[in-house]
C-alpha cells in the first residue's frame, strides 16, 4: 500500500499529494510518469511524476479534478493509502545539450512542465517559461516556475492575473524578437500544443510534447495509448510521452482521447451524486 | 469391458442468455457420472500414444484407471506430478493437437477427452481437498522471477516446494499473465486462477506486484539480491495492421479490448474502467486471442464477424472455441483481409474494407499463403474493429538489460537449460518461443525451476 503522506489544494480542481513510494522514488526522471489506482477495484489511470524524492522514498502527484477516479482520488486524505502505484513508466525528458529553452504549461499541463523546467535550470539552462490558465484561481505553482525561470510569463483567459491571451502570443512574440530558444517544450491540453506546434514550425524551431493520451497498462502491452507519428504508429507509454512535435497528427490524438467522454462524464455526474448524498 | 461410444461424452454447455450475455463459464464441467462414463472410453494402451503428445507428459492412463477407481484425489497427483496448473490446462490446452490428437480412439471416433478429465479431476480437488498446503522448510537460498503468467507461477511454485525463497515481480496489479487479463472469464473464472496464485502464497511465494522489471527495478539490481532470475514476461506487444484507419477511435487491439474486460472488468455496469458500447464488431484475426475477443464483443451486445485471410481448417484457434464462437452466433468471412479502415464523420469507424483471398503456395510455416485477388475489394460495415495478429515479445528487457540477447524476433536466446547469455539469468515461456501455449510456458518454467536449482547447488 502506498500512503499519502502530504495532501495540498493548490486550487479548486488541482491538489498535490506526496506518495510513499521509495521503489518508484529511487528511478523517477523528470518527464516520466507513474500510473495508480485508488483502490481494489479502481481504474488504472495515469499521473506525471511532479517531484520525487530518494531520501525520503516519496513521489508528489499533481492532478486535476476532472472525472470519477481524479474525484475519488481527492477524496483521500494524509494517512490513507493508494491500492496500486507503479513506475516510474515513459522516458525521461531529454536535456542534452539545451543551452536555451522555452517551457509552455497549461493548466494543469503546468504540473508536468514544472519538473522539466526545473532540471533544464539545474542543468544551468536559460529557462523561459510561459504559463497560461483560464483564470487567476486557476493558477498553480507560479511561486516554482518563478525561482527556477530566468523569465516567466503569466497568461490568463480573461485577464484577471499576468496578460489576458493565450500563451502562443507570447511564444510568438519572443521568436520574432529574437529570442533563439534551442528548444521549445510545451505540455498542457492538445489544443494548446497543437497551437504551440503551429507558432513554432515556420521558425523551424525544434519543439517538443508530452502527449497524454487514454492508457491502461503503460508497459507496451494494450496499444490503446497509440498515435501517429510521422505517419507511423507509436506507443505513448513506452516510445514517450515526449514526441517531436512537428510530426503528431494532434487532430487524431484529440479524436482519440475523446473515445470515452460522454460514458466517463455520465460515471462521473453519477459518483458526484453520490457523494452529494453521502454528504448530505 | 470399456465403454465403446463412438463419441466423447458430451458436456454441458450454458444456454440461452446465460450463454451470450453474461461471462458465466460457458462449459459446465462433468458431472460424476459423465465422467465415469469417458474414463470408460480409455483402452489403456500399452504405449500409451497419447502421453507423447503431451508436452509435460501427463501419465494419462494411470490417472484415468484413479478416475475410474473413483479415487479422484489420487488421480490429481498423478495429474500434479507433471503439471502444475491442471484445473487451468484442461480447460485451456489445444488437446486436438496434442494429447487427444494421438489418442488410438480418435481413429476411429473421437478421442478420449483427456482435457475434460482432467478438469474434472482438478475441480473436484480444489473443491474437495482438506489437505493445507504449508510452506516447506526453506533451503536458504533464493531467486527473482519475473511475470506472473503460467511459465513464472510454474517457475516459482516449483522452486518454493524444494525450500527456495522466490518473489515474483509482476508489472500490473494482479498476478496471472494471459490467464488473468487475456482469457476471458467465460473460458478460465478468474477464481480459478487466483486458487492456484494463493496456493504458491501458501508456499511462502512473495508477489510484488506493480513493479516493472527494466523501469522499477534493473535485472542487475534483482542480481544483487537473488542467486538466480527467471524471466517469464511473455509476448505482450501487439503487432500492427499497418493500414489506414488503424488509429481511429473505435479500433481497438484486441490486448487492450480484452485486458479492460478481463482485468478491469469494464463489462460490469460498476466497473470504473470504461469500454464503448459495440454494437457492430469486425473482428481481425483467427487465433485463440481473435476468439475471444468475438466472444466478448458479443457479450457486451455486438453483433460480430471475425475476418481471416484463410479458410476455417486452417484457424489457429483451439477447435472449441471455434465451434462455442459459431454456436454463439459469431459470422465468419473466411478468406478476406481488411485494407482500410472507413472513418464516420466524428473520427469513428464507418467501414472495413476487405479484400478477397486466396491460397496459394505453401509458406515457411508449411501453411498455404493467402493472396490478395485484385479488384474483389468490398466492405462491411461496422463501428468498432478489434485486431488480434499476434504478439510479440516485449523489447523493455532487452533494451533495460546488457548483454541480454535476443534473435530477430525479440525472442530472448536461451541454451538447452534454459539459460540466457546472462550468467543466472533463465527465461522460459512465451518469451523464449514467441506466442505459444500455456502449457508449453508451463512446461519451460519448471524446466528452468530444474535447471535454476542445479546453478545455485553447484555454485
Ligand atoms: C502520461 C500521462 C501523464 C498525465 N499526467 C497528468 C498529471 O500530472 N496531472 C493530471 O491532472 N492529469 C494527468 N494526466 C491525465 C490524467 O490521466 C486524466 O486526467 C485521468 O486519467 C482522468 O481520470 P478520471 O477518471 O478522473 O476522468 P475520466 O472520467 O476518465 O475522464 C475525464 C475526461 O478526461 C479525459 N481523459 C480520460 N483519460 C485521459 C487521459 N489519460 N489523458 C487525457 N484525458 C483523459 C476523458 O476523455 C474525459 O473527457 C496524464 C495522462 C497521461 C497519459
Ligand atoms: C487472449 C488469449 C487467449 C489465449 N488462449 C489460449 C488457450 O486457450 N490455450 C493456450 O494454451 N494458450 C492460450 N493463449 C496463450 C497463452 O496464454 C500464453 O502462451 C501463455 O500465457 C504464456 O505464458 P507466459 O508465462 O510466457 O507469459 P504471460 O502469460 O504473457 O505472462 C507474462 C507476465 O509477465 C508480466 N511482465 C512482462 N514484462 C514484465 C516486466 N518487465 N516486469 C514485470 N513483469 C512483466 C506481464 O505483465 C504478464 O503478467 C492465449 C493468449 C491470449 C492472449
Ligand atoms: S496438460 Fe494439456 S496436453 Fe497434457 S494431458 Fe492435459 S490437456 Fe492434454
Ligand atoms: S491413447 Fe487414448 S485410449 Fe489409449 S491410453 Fe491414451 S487416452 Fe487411453
Ligand atoms: S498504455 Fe497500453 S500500450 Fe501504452
Amino acid at each position: 500500500m502506498y500512503e499519502i503522506l502530504r495532501k495540498e489544494e493548490l486550487n479548486p480542481t488541482v491538489t498535490l499529494m506526496e506518495i510513499n513510494a521509495p521503489l518508484v522514488a529511487h528511478k523517477a526522471q523528470p518527464g516520466q510518469f507513474i500510473i495508480l489506482r485508488v483502490d481494489e477495484n479502481g481504474e488504472r489511470i495515469p499521473l506525471t511524476i511532479a517531484d520525487s524524492n530518494i531520501e525520503t522514498g516519496t513521489v508528489t502527484i499533481i492532478f486535476q479534478i476532472v472525472g470519477a477516479t481524479t474525484f475519488e482520488l481527492n477524496k483521500l486524505n494524509v494517512g490513507d493509502s493508494l491500492h496500486d502505484f507503479s513506475g516510474p513508466l515513459g522516458n525521461a525528458t531529454e536535456t542534452d545539450g539545451v543551452k536555451k529553452v522555452c517551457v509552455v504549461g497549461g493548466g494543469v499541463g503546468c504540473a508536468i512542465a514544472y519538473p522539466v523546467a526545473k532540471k533544464f535550470h539545474n542543468l544551468g539552462a536559460d529557462v523561459t517559461s510561459i504559463v497560461g490558465f483560464r483564470n487567476k484561481d486557476l493558477i498553480i505553482l507560479q511561486k516554482e516556475f518563478e525561482a527556477i525561470s530566468d523569465k516567466f510569463i503569466l497568461m490568463t483567459d480573461d485577464g484577471s492575473d499576468g496578460e489576458k491571451g493565450v500563451v502562443t502570443a507570447p511564444l510568438k512574440q519572443m521568436i520574432e524578437d529574437g529570442a533563439n530558444f534551442d528548444e521549445v517544450i510545451a505540455i498542457g491540453p492538445l489544443v494548446m500544443m497543437k497551437f504551440v506546434t503551429l507558432t513554432t514550425k515556420p521558425y523551424k524551431i525544434k519543439t517538443v510534447v508530452s502527449m497524454n493520451p487514454i492508457m491502461v497498462d503503460g508497459t507496451g502491452m494494450c496499444g490503446g495509448c497509440r498515435l501517429t507519428v510521422n505517419g507511423e504508429t507509436k506507443f505513448a507509454c513506452i516510445d514517450g510521452p515526449d514526441f517531436d512535435a512537428f510530426g503528431i497528427d494532434f487532430d487524431e490524438a484529440m479524436k482519440r482521447g475523446a473515445v470515452y467522454k460522454d460514458i466517463e462524464r455520465h460515471k462521473y455526474e453519477e459518483t458526484c451524486n453520490l457523494f452529494k448524498k453521502e454528504v448530505k | 469391458m470399456p465403454n465403446m461410444q463412438k463419441e466423447k461424452t458430451p458436456m454441458t454447455l450454458l444456454s440461452g442468455k446465460d450463454r451470450t450475455e453474461t461471462f458465466k463459464e460457458v462449459a459446465v464441467g462433468y458431472t460424476e457420472k459423465e465422467a465415469l462414463n469417458e474414463a470408460d472410453r480409455c483402452l489403456h494402451c500399452k504405449n500409451s500414444p497419447c502421453v507423447s503428445g503431451c508436452p509435460v507428459n501427463i501419465q494419462i492412463p494411470e490417472f484415468i484407471q484413479k478416475i475410474k477407481e473413483k479415487d479422484y484425489i489420487a488421480s490429481y497427483n498423478i495429474i500434479s506430478k507433471s503439471s502444475s496448473l491442471p484445473a487451468v490446462c484442461g480447460r485451456v490446452c489445444p488437446q486436438e493437437k496434442q494429447c487427444e490428437m494421438h489418442c488410438v480412439r480418435g481413429i476411429k471416433g473421437e478421442p478420449v477427452s483427456i482435457g475434460r478429465l482432467e478438469r474434472f479431476v482438478s475441480d473436484y480437488f480444489n473443491s474437495n481437498s482438506s489437505e493445507k498446503i504449508s510452506a516447506p522448510k526453506k533451503n536458504g537460498h533464493c531467486a527473482a522471477v519475473i511475470g506472473s503468467g503460467p511459465s513464472g507461477l510454474t517457475c516459482a511454485g516449483q522452486l518454493a516446494k524444494i525450500g527456495y525463497d522466490v518473489t515474483v515481480f509482476e508489472a500490473l496489479h494482479t498476478a496471472g499473465g494471459v490467464l488473468q487479463y487475456g482469457i476471458p472469464e467465460f473460458r478460465l473464472p478468474k477464481s480459478v486462477v487466483n486458487k492456484e496464485i494463493d496456493g504458491l502464497k501458501a508456499l511462502g511465494v512473495k508477489f510484488m506486484t506493480n513493479v516493472i522489471i527494466g523501469k522499477t527495478l534493473t535485472i542487475d539490481e534483482l542480481l544483487e539480491k537473488y542467486e538466480a532470475v527467471f524471466i517469464g514476461s511473455g509476448a505482450g506487444l501487439p503487432r500492427l495492421m499497418n493500414i489506414p484507419g488503424e488509429n481511429l477511435k473505435g479500433v481497438y487491439f484486441a490486448n487492450e479490448f480484452l485486458t479492460r474486460i478481463n482485468l478491469m472488468k469494464a463489462y460490469k455496469p460498476d466497473s470504473p474502467t470504461p469500454i464503448l458500447p459495440v454494437k457492430k464488431t469486425i473482428v481481425v484475426g483467427g487465433g485463440n486471442v481473435a476468439m475471444d475477443a468475438a466472444r466478448c464483443a458479443l457479450r457486451l451486445g455486438a453483433e460480430v464477424t471475425v475476418v481471416y485471410r484463410r479458410t476455417e481448417k486452417e484457424l489457429p484457434a483451439r477447435r472449441e472455441e471455434v465451434i462455442h464462437a459459431m454456436e454463439e452466433g459469431i459470422k465468419f468471412n473466411f478468406l478476406s483481409n481488411p485494407v482500410k479502415i472507413n472513418p464516420d464523420e466524428n473520427g469513428g469507424v464507418r467501414s472495413v474494407t476487405c479484400i478477397k483471398m486466396k491460397l496459394g503456395e505453401p509458406d515457411a510455416s508449411g501453411r498455404a499463403r493467402p493472396e490478395p485477388i485484385e479488384g474483389s475489394e468490398f466492405d462491411i460495415e461496422c463501428d468498432s474493429v478489434i485486431t488480434a495478429l499476434g504478439t510479440t515479445p516485449n523489447p523493455l528487457l532487452k533494451n533495460t538489460t546488457k548483454g541480454l540477447e535476443t534473435n530477430k524476433k525479440g525472442c530472448i536466446v536461451v541454451n538447452e537449460d534454459e539459460e540466457t547469455t546472462i550468467d543466472g539469468v533463465f527465461a522460459g515461456g512465451d518469451a523464449v518461443t514467441g506466442a505459444a501455449t500455456v502449457i508449453l510456458a508451463m512446461g519451460a518454467g519448471k524446466k528452468a525451476a530444474e535447471n535454476i536449482d542445479k546453478y545455485i547447488m553447484s555454485k
